[in-house]
């Protein structure tokens, strides 16, 4: 089947009405397993990956979770459909570069998927909006228990699941929650938070993951340690960090709002002006800009306009989801005048930031008869 | 300027290296350089991802000496040369076979080294077969110590068709 057939529209991957989907974009559990007695995707010959990535393959399309999801091998992607995957977080950039005995099956709801011989033989994620550490945990815990009647996990009494990388070994778990801090960029509070969440041993990364730069206000939260703690723990911990972090977030929205509301203002107003008005955006630009359009609308200076036109626009304005509209290959430039066109068009309907919350209609000034 | 780790030779390779806004700096000399896998400019990846030291850690591994390729897993034939360069290891055997200089690692890492999340139904079911086949042999000696045959002789049944009904061996 085509991926573009089989992915949701933008619209409907942005939907709304997740718990605390204001601040938090998406919850991610992800677990890393691997076969007893075969050697990790990263050593092992071709023929012995290939001949697993099959066996795997074929046990995970098997899952009920699975049903009439999408399987594919990585060989027969595109490197836009791979591009499109990374940028919908369904696959991470280092699978991206795989080819032949690599593999992915996606739920047909896009909230499960598992990269077949990725770093691990397989890494399992279930993806959802807002804030559901624990609801990820318990749908990604119920694939994982069904696939191991399937596939003979390497498991160790002592070290747990058995992994290719000595830092996922153990639970093999990565819990991670997608956050977006634009208030607390803004009060410049936010290396402060970083540094705090660093010492209880989470990490903080940029929006595409390990090495990757905080785009749009975007950051994502997550587990380091895995061995000698309980899924649970680690997911109860994240929660909490989570939960404090939210809070950070609403009071320096609201402290910033009081003490410098002109400086709120002015980035909103000015966002708004290129994203209406440019000629040309690069796909950086728009994540920053769109991110404090998505501020805007969430303090209530956009009456009318919702927050998945942001999040919509997130996935629009990147790169490969805005090069698969256009039959033919767009130079950077180019990507860069269809993306301003685009956000021009998006933007029509949605009028200039208003300051104040919006009052009652002021009195005409001709009564008339 | 003297190298950081041996402190004798003049430093002639300077690195920075940046993790999460910190900064560190690195003088070495060529042989300390070579020791920590820095010889043809690449760091090794291990230190890169674990720490400086990281890949010193997985000195010679449990079976050396007993198989052919000494040093290497048995299993995979994966060494610990290649775990400097790549900072993965090259199958589920590896565990076993460096398990001395990842004990080291493991610890630096995690919060403590002993696995106590989940496990594979079959793994947690022989886990609970085992504790019971204990409590049912402690009973056993009890119930023989106060010369309670007959008790004795139903523990022993209990136990029979534990050993025999479990998926997992069980170990006395």
């Amino acid at each position: 089947m085509n991926l573009n057939e089989f992915l949701s529209p933008p619209s409907a991957a942005a939907r709304p009405g997740a718990p605390n989907d204001k601040i938090v974009l998406s919850s991610r559990v992800r677990l890393a397993r691997n076969l007893r007695g075969v050697a990790f995707p990263g050593w092992a010959k071709k023929p012995d990956r290939i001949k697993a990535c099959a066996a795997i393959q074929s046990a995970v399309e098997g899952l009920p979770q699975m049903k009439d999801g999408f399987s594919q091998s990585m060989e027969a992607l595109s490197a836009l459909d791979k591009q499109i995957l990374v940028e919908r977080h369904l696959i991470s950039r280092e699978h991206a570069a795989k080819g032949a005995g690599s593999a992915l099956v996606l739920s047909r709801d896009e909230s499960f998927s598992v990269m077949v011989n990725e770093e691990d033989h397989l890494r399992m994620q279930a993806l959802r909006p807002g804030l559901q550490l624990k609801e990820a945990w318990q749908a990604i815990d119920a694939v994982d228990t069904a696939l191991e009647s399937r596939l003979d996990y390497a498991f160790s009494p002592e070290l747990g699941y058995l992994t290719a990388c000595p830092t996922n070994v153990g639970t093999g778990i990565r819990v991670s929650a997608m956050l977006h801090l634009p208030g607390l960029v803004l009060a410049e509070q936010v290396n402060q938070i970083i540094q705090a969440v660093n010492k209880l041993g989470l990490a903080v990364r940029g929006l595409f993951g390990e090495g990757t730069e905080a785009l749009g206000n975007m950051f994502q939260v997550s587990n380091q340690m895995t061995l000698g703690e309980t899924e649970a723990d680690i997911v109860e911990r994240l929660n909490k960090v989570v939960a404090q972090i939210i809070e950070h977030e609403e009071n320096a929205r609201a402290t910033m709002l009081e003490k410098k509301p002109r400086v709120v203002f002015n980035h909103i107003g000015r966002a708004y002006g290129i994203l209406a008005n440019a000629h040309s955006v690069s796909s950086k630009e728009a994540l920053n800009l769109l991110s404090l359009l998505r501020l805007g609308i969430d303090e209530g200076m956009f009456p009318g306009v919702q927050r998945t036109l942001a999040d919509q626009l997130f996935i629009l304005t990147q790169p490969a989801h805005l090069q698969s509209r256009y039959a033919e290959r767009l130079s950077a430039d180019e990507r860069d005048f269809h993306r301003a066109d685009m956000l021009r068009e998006c933007l029509r309907g949605v009028s200039r930031p208003v300051v104040q919350p919006p009052a009652p209609p002021a009195p005409p000034l001709d009564k008339g008869p | 300027m003297l190298c950081m780790i041996c402190n004798q030779k003049e430093a002639k390779i300077h690195l920075t290296d940046v993790k999460q806004g910190e900064v560190k700096k690195w003088d070495l000399c060529e042989e300390c350089a070579k020791a920590k896998g820095i010889d043809d400019q690449s760091f090794a990846l291990a230190d890169l991802l674990m720490g400086l030291g990281a890949s010193q850690e997985l000195t010679a591994p449990a079976a050396a000496g007993e198989e052919p390729g000494e040093g290497s897993c048995p299993a995979c034939g994966f060494t610990q040369a290649d775990f400097k360069k790549s900072g993965r290891l090259g199958c589920p055997e590896c565990y076993q076979t460096f398990t001395e200089g990842l004990a080291g690692l493991l610890k630096n890492m995690h919060k403590n080294t002993r696995h106590v999340g989940k496990a594979p139904r079959a793994q947690s079911q022989g886990r609970e077969d085992q504790a019971r086949l204990k409590l049912l042999q402690r009973k056993l000696e009890e119930a023989v110590a106060v010369e309670n045959y007959e008790e004795a002789a139903h523990l022993r049944d209990q136990i029979k068709g534990l050993k025999e009904h479990s998926n997992s061996p069980l170990t006395v």
